[in-house]
Formats: C-alpha cells, structure tokens, sequence
C-alpha cells in the first residue's frame, strides 16, 4: 500500500534503466543520507558515532571492495585483511615522508598501492580458480602479514612494532590524531565511503561491471564472446583491493589512531568474509547489511541486557555472542544464501501487494 | 516462506534494538571504575585470575568499608579478549561513564589509549606494561606505569643471570635466548637487550613467537636445542606460557636457566607441565599466598559471599590473582589519595591523576592496608610515573611457586637513559605532543 510504483510512468530509457526506479526508494535513500549527514553530526552521542558508526563505514567500504571481487567476478580472496594492512602502512609511510600533503589525498591514495599488490597477487587467477585461488590469497594474507611484523622500515623503526597516527588537520579542522573530534571523522569517512559506493554501483552498471559478472557466470562463455579473461579479473583485484586499501587506511587513521601488524590478520579477513556472506554475495546494499549485523550485533548483545538491568558477566555476553554471530551464520546459509539484501528483495516484494497479497 | 517470515522479524527486530544502543546508561552515584578484562579467547588462562583479582579486592572495600571514603565503587567489567579494536570500543563506551582511571591489560590498546588521555582527561594505569617510555611525567602526565617498566625487569633477570654465572663480567662469550611475544609487549626489551649484550659481551638470540604460532612452539624450540643458549629469558603471555614451558622440559632444557618476566608466572603456565617444570624461574612483584588479612577480607566478604568468578577458592591468592589484587590496591590508594588532595568524595580523572602521582605506599602503609611485605615500597612522582622498584624471583617446586631471591634492584644506569630517549623519540614523532601543563602536587 505504501511500497507501491502505481502510477510512476516512466516516459524515457534513461529513467526506466536507473539505479532507483521506484520513487519510494529514492525518498528512501535521500532521507537516509539527510539522517546520516545531518541528523547523526549534529545528535549522536559521542559513542553512537566512535564505536558503532565509523567502524560501520569502514567496514561497509572493505565489504564492497571483497564483493566486487567475490560477489560480482566470483573470484574467491582470503587476503581482504592484508590488503587493508597495505593501505594502511601505505598512508602511513607516505605521511611521514610528505607531512605537508593532506592526508586526505593519502588516504586515497594508499588505495593505489593496495590496488598493485592486489594486481600482483592477483596474478594466478589466470590459471587457477575456486578453493585454489582462496589458497593463493591466502597466501599474500601470510606474506604481508609476515612484512608487517618483520619489517621495521614499514613501522619507522618503532619499538613496540606499532604505527601511530600523527595529527593532521584539513582547513585548519584537526582530522586525525586524538585531538580530532568524533563528529569531523565520521563526516569524513561518511563523504569517503558514499563517493566510493556511489563509483561501485557506477561501475558495476557500466561495461566492466557486466564484463565482471560475465566473467563470474561463466568464463568460458565470457571468453568466447570476447572478454579477455585476464585483464578482467585483474581490474577486479585491483579495484577490489583499491577498496579494501582506502577502507584499511581509514580504519587507522580515522578510527583506531594506531595499529599493530596483528590487526591485520586473517580474522579480519574472515570477518569481511562473513558480512558479504550473510549481506548477500554481489549486491553492495548487501555490504552494508552485513557489516551492520556482524560489527553492530555483538555491540547491541553487549549493551542490551545492561539496559534491563540484567546482571550478565562481560565475558558471557562475549561467550554469546559468539554463539549468536555463529548461529546466524549458519541460518542465512541455510535459509537465505543470497544474505540480507535478498532478504530485503522479499520484503520490498511483500510490501508492494500488502495488505492485498495474491 | 513462514522461516523467511522470522528471518524479517529477526530483522527487524535486530534494527529496534540499534535505537536501544543510542541511549546512553544512566551514571549511578559513586566513582565509575571500569575495568577492563578478558575471560575469553587465547590470553584467558593469564586474563581470568588477574580479572578476578582486580575485581574481588575492589568488591571488599564495597562489602567492608563501603567503598572509598565514603563513596562507593562502580565496578564494571568489559570484555576486550586482549583484541585492540574491543579494547578501544570498551573505552568509548565506558568513557560517557566518567571513569577515574582505565587499566587496559594489553600494551596493544595502552598504545592506543595514550595520545587520548589527555583529551578525554582520563588517567591510564598500565601496571608494569604498556609504553616504558610512559615512566617519564614530563612527557606523559596521563599514563602511570608502576612498579616497574619492562627494562627494570630485563635488567633484574640479567643480574640474576650474572649472579648464577658468578658476575655479569663472566656472560662474556656466552649466548642468551630470548623467547617472546611477537607484538609490541614483547618486543620493547629488545633494545635495552642489545645494549646489555654490548656491555657485557654475550650474543643474544632472538625467538619470536607470532599470536597465531603461540600454542605451536616445537619448531621453535628444536631450534633452541640446536643454537644451545646457555639461559633463555621469557617474555610470555596468555598460551604461549605454557606452552613454552611445556616445550622447554621436553627438549631437556635446564628449567632454572629459563627465566620469565613477571607476566609468565601463572601457576596455570607451569602447573600443566607438572613436575618437568620444577626449576622454572619468573620475576613477580608482589607476594604469592592467601595468608594476608586483605586477601582473608577477599575470602570472607566477596568470595564466600558468591560476590567473586573465581573457580575455586584455593584460586584465591595465586600468582596472577594477587598481581590482580595489587592493580587494585594501586587504584585504591590513588582514589584515596585523590580525595585527601580534594577533599572531595567523588573524585573525577583529573583528580585521580593526580592521585597517582602522589602515590605513597610505604612498608608501613602496606602493612596497615593489611598486606604486609605483599609487595615493595612504591613511590611514583610527577617526573617518575614508574618508581623502578624492586622484584624478586620466584620458582616453581612442582607444585607452586616459592620465593628464591631477595628483593633485586634494577640498574637504573642502563634503564633511566634508554627511557629518556624513548620518551623524546615518541615526542617527536608525534608532532604537536601536548606539553605537560599539569601542576605538581606535594605527596600528601
């Protein structure tokens, strides 16, 4: 009744073929980014933004990275973790070489150097595919891992082998470092991450989105209709790994303040696995589902019961939600392997016909 | 289509409860001590006796003198799993809670914590870990690191070596390993390492021990048996402990020529050997045992009240239980001190920092606190955040620890300009380090 085009006539090609189509969906969306450009900055409790919200993003921006080359090229990478880590060591070395550059432009373009190891390490998807391709990023995960922890030109030579963010500013506003408020962090991994998703949904409704998905679908067939199979998945690891690189220089800089090696691992890689499995393999609202439940559902566990009063010992609530996250795993699996954003098709689907369903 | 049905309900219900997150918790009337812990994952076995130590003792002083001066203590746990980003999400949200002090029990996230101190004007007490460096006050008035840093314990374990082997003079020509845990924590001696070995010319080789790797040490240890150092020193934490205590009596090392660090003497690191670990040598700085009239306080208002965690109550004053304890006791005495200095019963941050820095904690104070000779007198000062006190060693006999030595000094000499120079270094690579603006108070 409420969810229903009824009377949105489309009278061109270009309107019919939008990303939006139904007018509901773009009210939708623009209220969305009113509340999260306007409504959270100005109301959000200091927490809200710091420990549930940046982290979010973050983790929104590296799930679209694994799902451009996962969901949509089907090119299965356990390295999502390391290609962060590169990112990351990537801005850091490049702002204490250049401190004068803001840091801004570092950020981004720590993505670049991810991008090329991904290129590199990307290499043997010509020859090898499914569970052997996993093996071989899971492979660049050990190596730069390994590099992290064992080269200390990569940390500047620091003692404790861990990297801290020096404070930079952008007009004059403090962005990074402990002085930065909460509220000029998240604006700025908000702009970061809607530009970056903006460019996704682009790319994958343009031409080498639909040479991904081809490649995904059956690459035998893609070849014979022309698509050159390795230039194909190697744009795939690079904007892939591009993603997963700004996501990890942002997740340092504009969250943790300072890492070290091991918060690269492959628990992190594993963990983006997981959003874009239960949000929903190729779909970037998908992405954004999952790293909500993973990331935000363990917060909610840990704060809820608090609020009732109930007496639960932190380390319970630790015990359940690893039980829980686990459970849920499972259960999408079973139930609903297309994840969250399938999930929301369904509901889209049920409230156009309600309450008259046929 | 009716399991979809509770998938979209779950949902839905799943995006209600993100609205319940955005309020906050309604602060209580007392002084917030949130206390930050792991019970779960790899750094358990070292994580729940010190998590139940810190709690219990500050539980007494609830039960039994109703607080602190009068004001009551709002203890919470959170749950970091020594993970870096649990950690940092634990401190945003206890921090709307007004916390007097955070004890982060990792350096990961004492690195993390140090650089917002200041702003959020909220003291770190990093007991005997996190950022050496963080003993000078001139440069880091927010972070408070007593006992000792991690180059006072190197520099004891060292004399100790030097004293079996009949003076420091005669580790000339000989090899020492050092084990450790491959992050910041373990890494921090190095340097002081280095320059001991040039001091005194003995060859150091070095045995990380990566997070992934520490239950899986054979490799590593079939190595020590082929380069045959004449002493290991351990620096070990959570499974890596027993672990390598495990993997050194099977390769027939001499257990007495393993040494640890404070942090690697748990009885549950050398209890599951049994008796192979018999020799086994750590660093503690404060006393093993139950027979003290705090800890029997601990036994009969909280433990046997069900107001504790702990297993069992033979637990309660175990090595890791009493590092615990002792946590809390430097809490303790820096509220209190902090309410002497202000004569106000709830104290903030800042009134607690500077509690810190006028902790006092006399032979005499000990005993009055009802932990007589528990642990060394300890003084911390506006320039020194640490105190470089004394610790004492202690062996395993097969079935529990016994002290073996006196209390050991550290070297000062050695340590004092290793830290300055850290202390500058972080300064100046973190351009725009704040300058030290906070007043001095007398010790009270």
């Amino acid at each position: 009744m409420f969810y229903r085009e009824a009377g949105q006539f489309k009278t061109t090609y270009e309107s019919d073929q939008s990303v939006f189509p139904i007018r509901q969906d773009r009210i939708g969306l623009a209220i969305i980014l009113v509340v999260a450009f306007v409504v959270v900055p100005l109301f959000g409790s200091s927490f809200l933004v710091n420990a549930v919200l940046i982290p979010f993003l973050v983790f929104s921006l590296a799930a679209i990275g694994l799902n451009l080359l996962t969901g949509y090229t089907g090119l299965l990478s356990l390295g999502s973790g390391a290609f962060m880590g590169v990112g990351a060591y990537a801005c850091y070395k490049l702002t204490t070489y250049f401190p004068g550059v803001n840091i801004l432009v570092w950020i981004v373009c720590s993505g670049f150097f991810s991008a090329l190891v991904g290129v590199f390490f990307g290499l043997p998807s010509m020859r090898i595919k499914g569970f052997y391709l996993a093996v071989a990023t899971l492979a660049a995960q050990f190596f730069l891992e390994w590099c992290f922890l064992r080269i200390p030109w990569l940390y500047n030579n620091n003692i404790s082998g861990a990297i801290e963010v020096p404070t930079r500013t952008l007009f004059g506003l403090i962005i990074t470092g402990p002085n930065a408020a909460p509220q000029t962090r998240y604006l700025i991994v908000l702009t970061i991450v809607t530009l970056m998703t903006l460019a996704a949904s682009n790319l994958m409704h343009g031409r080498i989105g639909r040479m991904w998905m081809a490649v995904r679908d059956m690459d035998i067939a893609a070849e014979l209709m022309g698509i050159r199979l390795l230039p194909t998945k190697l744009t795939a690891f690079a904007v892939s790994s591009f993603y997963c690189g700004v996501a990890g220089a942002m997740l340092v800089f504009l969250w943790y303040g300072g890492a070290e090696p091991n918060v690269f691992s492959i628990d992190q890689s594993f963990l983006i696995l997981f959003m874009i499995i239960v949000g929903g393999l190729g779909s970037l609202l998908g992405s954004f589902l999952g790293a909500a439940l993973i990331f935000i559902l363990p917060i909610i566990l840990r704060t809820v019961p608090a609020q009732f009063g109930l007496p639960i010992h932190a380390a319970t609530v630790e015990h359940l939600t690893f039980m829980i996250v686990g459970a849920l795993i499972i259960f999408f699996l079973i139930v609903e392997p297309h994840g969250l954003a399938r999930l929301w098709q369904i509901a889209k689907q049920k409230l156009r016909v309600w309450p008259f369903p046929y | 289509m009716k399991v979809k049905h509770l998938v979209l309900r779950a949902a839905l219900g799943v995006l209600l409860g993100t609205g319940a997150v955005v309020a906050p918790a309604q602060a209580q009337e007392g002084i917030y001590v949130p206390l930050m812990t792991y019970r779960t994952g790899p750094f358990a076995t070292s994580g729940i006796p010190i998590a139940n130590g810190m709690h219990d003792y500050l539980s007494m002083l609830n039960a039994r003198d109703g607080g602190i001066g009068g004001a009551k203590l709002i203890i919470e746990e959170c749950e970091t799993g020594y993970d870096t980003k649990k950690g940092l999400e634990c401190y945003e949200q206890v921090k709307s809670k007004n916390p007097v002090v955070t004890n982060p029990w990792s350096t990961g996230i004492t690195l993390g914590l140090i650089p917002k101190a200041s702003v959020d004007k909220i003291p770190i007490l990093s007991m005997a870990y996190g950022l050496s460096a963080s003993a000078v006050g001139n440069d880091f008035p927010w972070v408070f690191n007593p006992p000792a840093t991690y180059w006072d314990g190197l520099s004891m374990i060292l004399k100790h070596i030097g004293a079996k082997e009949g003076g420091l003079d005669k580790l000339k020509g000989k090899t020492i390993g050092y084990i450790f845990f491959d992050g910041g924590y373990g890494r921090e001696p190095i340097p002081l390492l280095e320059q001991l070995a040039k001091d005194y010319g003995f060859t150091i080789k070095l045995y990380p021990v990566p997070v992934s790797e520490m239950q899986n040490q054979s490799g590593l240890w079939l190595n020590v048996r082929r380069d045959r150092p004449s002493w290991m020193v351990m620096w070990g934490w959570g499974a890596m402990n027993p672990t390598a205590v495990k993997e050194a009596a099977k390769i027939g090392f001499p257990m007495d020529h393993l040494v640890g660090v404070w942090w690697s003497g748990g009885e549950d690191d050398a209890r599951p050997t049994g008796p192979e670990a018999k020799g086994y040598t750590t660093l503690n700085f404060s006393a093993v045992g139950a027979n003290f009239p705090a800890i029997q306080d601990i036994l009969k208002n909280v433990v046997d009240k069900g107001g504790s965690q702990v297993a069992s109550k033979d637990k309660v004053g175990e090595s890791h239980y009493n590092k615990g304890v002792y946590n809390s006791v430097l809490i303790a005495e820096a509220i209190r001190n902090a309410q002497k200095l202000t004569g106000k019963k709830v104290v903030n941050g800042d009134d607690v920092r500077r509690g810190l820095e006028t902790l006092n904690i006399s032979a005499a104070r000990w005993k009055e606190l009802g932990l007589a000779e528990f642990g060394s007198p300890l003084a911390v000062s506006c320039t020194d955040h640490n105190g470089h006190q004394s610790a004492y060693l202690q062996q395993w006999d097969g079935d529990k620890w016994v002290k073996v030595s006196d209390w050991i000094e550290p070297m000062k000499d050695k340590v004092q300009p290793l830290l300055d120079a850290a202390a500058k270094e972080y300064v100046e690579k973190n351009a725009g380090w704040p300058k030290r603006t906070e007043t001095c108070d007398k010790a009270s």
